[in-house]
């Protein structure tokens, strides 16, 4: 393809360039494409985007909390006929309305084999009950300590924002019972096959 | 062979050697040939993707599953827009680059034929691929036609059939665009300088820049995602520390200049036709080719509008924001230069200014619901709904395939030698700008309530525009046979076309007999 007349082997050659030229830069495009991807992981690294094992503190906050108000709550433990040492941890706290709050409760069997109970709540004033709601509660269900074990339970708890103004204190009183034939026959085995009461 | 600058009896002892039959068209590195089979092809594939568009909107036409099932809308909707912006609309322009081009810079043929005879036959194999992946097992690719991870990761030899198409047709682009770079930049007929090149040829010059600076992004993203499934590289699979939404980047870097790859040439044909049937010179020639380039340039720098809600931050949204709004002036200074162009013209209505103005007008609707689409909050609740859909097929279809069929109209005449029917011609203009509106406007309300896209079904609520949808489409699909008549009849015959068949248009492409012999300007035109 070499035609010298009219200057046809400049043209060629300076067409030649050209097409070099532009494959270079096709090439370095799809290198460029490649690049993008340490280039996007540097760039989140450095503006902290994207990050995977970042704590996320974008959990709802909870705007129903009424800072304005205080409530003394009192936690209560009793037993029925149960050879358990039953107590708060906390022997009382001052709440606001709306936050939310967890407490324990520590339980242990002194006895040499293994007692189903349930733990019943109970409010005073009884009143206050339909404000106080517990998200978290071990009388949610029937508790079978094994002999001797100690266990801590949580209580998750809110006292509602609309809880009438004359109420300051409101005391939080457990007494558990126990769950006869809950775990007579088969110890070790969780408290679900137990009759209830 | 055809590029040899030599005398005309040089040139007739190559056509005593041509082979007849099949062979010519295979073998052939006639500018004008390859331009015809570029368009011939682009054609054949707007009926197939077109076909597939019916099978969506036939779905579409009621509530409920009908006539496909779901897998099989899902290809559908993947295989149309693969085959409508790689096999469609792409080449449809790269044909016209291959016909006018060198035809308007007083060239004798590309700078590179037997080159861009490659880069044409690429394109069958190309669409074979794509379209027999329906028959094998798992059938075509199902991801839509972005090719998002993780589906792409996951699907079956389809999805591998989809990924060689891609290389290929971006091989075929890529080849067609260095061509024309060259062509445009050395081969120029003496006098003429770049600021005195038809504007067609610079929307072309910043096309084909475009093309080669992004199809090999495209080339490296759909790689990765061939590595991802068969070599075990992870760069999308967030089981082995990948991150798909590092594709979505990849992608859309390639997928927003692309849009304007599209565009851009659409914008050049309707520079060419608008001042011909205005019967003066385009407005701001200047500042056309300065909004032209800002448009390619801005073009890099948006990307991200795409995806709003993979959850970037504050700041990401406002930048990618403020930046693609601004894309949205250099558009309005082309749009103006329009209407400037025609203000106080004689204006004559034949098919390509028809076409045109189709295109002005529809072309502005879909910039403006894009600029809609492009606030961050606004997106977030149309993101991938039929508002979407409504506004990029105002773009593509009423933007490229309006000014394609402008263009058409207007260069049918130097191809054929003969006129078109004109009464068909205004036919298909009536019909295809109705039928389009009746097609397209109501999925923005449908969008608006609330209907995703990509889905074969839908609530009861989106009835009724959905069946004016499906009737609208299939009324422009079947008017899109009204072209094919058109052009089988201006090949075969019709009233003699002159050199010059429209008094208004300018360009040394008149300057040449209709039909345009096979070689022309084998000795450079003096350019005034």
């Amino acid at each position: 393809m070499t035609h010298p007349e009219q200057g046809g082997t400049v043209s060629e050659r300076r067409n030649r360039s050209t097409l070099v030229r532009l494959i270079v830069s096709a090439f370095l495009m799809f290198g460029f494409g490649y690049a993008l991807v340490p280039f996007y992981e540097k760039l989140c690294q450095v503006l902290d985007v994207n990050n995977l094992n970042k704590q996320d503190n974008s959990l709802p906050l909870n705007t129903q909390v009424d800072r304005s108000r205080s409530v003394t709550v009192e936690f209560d433990a009793n037993l029925h006929k149960l050879p358990w040492n039953f107590k708060p941890v906390t022997g009382s706290m001052v709440v606001h309305p709306g936050e939310v709050v967890t407490i324990e409760y520590e339980v242990s069997n002194t006895r040499q084999n293994a007692v189903t109970g349930q733990a019943i709540p109970s409010y005073t004033p009884s009143a206050a009950m339909q404000y106080f709601q517990k998200m978290e509660c071990f009388c949610f269900k029937q508790q079978t300590l094994s002999a001797g074990e100690v266990r801590r339970m949580p209580v998750a708890f809110l006292v509602s924002p609309s809880l009438p103004k004359d109420i300051n204190t409101i005391t939080l009183s457990y007494t558990f019972f126990e769950v006869p034939g809950a775990t007579a026959s088969v110890p070790a085995r969780d408290a679900s096959t137990g009759a209830g009461g | 062979m055809a590029a040899i600058p030599g005398g005309a009896d040089h040139a007739h002892d190559h056509d005593h050697h041509q082979p007849s039959g099949i062979m010519r068209w295979v073998t052939t590195t006639n500018h004008k040939d390859i331009g015809s089979m570029y368009l011939w092809f682009s054609f054949a594939m707007f009926l197939v993707g077109g076909v597939m568009a019916l099978v969506i909107r036939a779905e579409l036409f009621q509530p409920g599953l009908q006539v496909v099932d779901p897998d099989r809308f899902n290809q559908m909707t993947t295989l149309h827009g693969l085959i409508m912006v790689f096999g469609a609309i792409m080449p449809a322009f790269v044909g016209f680059a291959n016909w006018m081009i060198p035809l308007m810079i007083g060239a004798s043929d590309m700078a590179f034929a037997r080159m861009n005879n490659w880069s044409f036959w690429l394109l069958p194999p190309a669409a074979i691929l794509l379209t027999s992946s329906l028959l094998v097992p798992g059938g075509a690719a199902a991801s839509g036609w972005t090719l998002y991870p993780p589906l792409t990761v996951q699907m079956g030899i389809g999805m591998d059939m989809a990924i060689f198409a891609v290389h290929i047709l971006g091989i075929s682009s890529i080849m067609g665009s260095i061509n024309i770079v060259t062509t445009l930049l050395n081969m120029r007929a003496p006098g003429m300088t770049l600021m005195k090149m038809p504007l067609f040829c610079w929307t072309w010059l910043i096309t084909a820049y475009l093309v080669i600076a992004v199809m090999p992004v495209l080339a490296g993203a759909v790689t990765m995602i061939l590595t991802d499934r068969h070599f075990g590289t992870s760069f999308f699979n967030a089981a082995g520390g990948g991150d798909p939404v590092l594709y979505q980047h990849i992608f859309w870097f390639f997928g927003h200049p692309e849009v304007y790859i599209i565009a851009i040439p659409a914008f050049g044909v309707v520079s060419q036709v608008i001042p011909a049937f205005s019967r003066k010179p385009l407005f701001g020639y200047a500042s056309m080719v300065y909004a032209t380039s800002s448009i390619a340039i801005l073009s890099f720098i948006v990307w991200a509008h795409h995806m709003y809600t993979v959850g970037m931050p504050v700041a990401g949204q406002l930048y990618f924001m403020f930046a693609t709004m601004l894309i949205a002036i250099p558009t309005g200074v082309k749009v103006f230069n329009w209407v400037a162009t025609m203000w106080r013209g004689s204006l004559s209505f034949e098919t390509p200014m028809l076409f045109s103005i189709g295109f002005l007008f529809l072309f502005t609707l879909g910039g403006f619901s894009g600029l809609v689409l492009s606030m961050t909050a606004v997106d977030i609740q149309l993101h991938d709904s039929y508002y979407v859909v409504a506004h990029f097929h105002y773009v593509m279809v009423a933007g490229a395939l309006f000014s394609a069929y402008a263009g058409a109209y207007y260069w049918l005449p130097k191809w054929t030698g003969h006129m078109y029917d004109e009464k068909l011609g205004k036919l298909h203009f009536w019909l295809s700008i109705v039928f389009f509106n009746m097609t397209f406007f109501v999925q923005h309300f449908l969008g608006l309530a609330g209907m995703p896209r990509r889905i074969p079904d839908y609530s009861l609520q989106f009835a009724e525009f959905n069946m004016i949808s499906s009737i609208g489409a299939f009324g422009f699909g079947l008017s899109q046979l009204v072209f094919l008549v058109v052009v089988l009849k201006c090949i075969k015959g019709g009233e003699k076309a002159s050199a010059k068949p429209w008094d208004g248009a300018e360009g040394l492409e008149w300057t040449v007999p209709s039909p345009a012999p096979h070689h022309t300007f084998e000795t450079p035109p003096v350019f005034k």
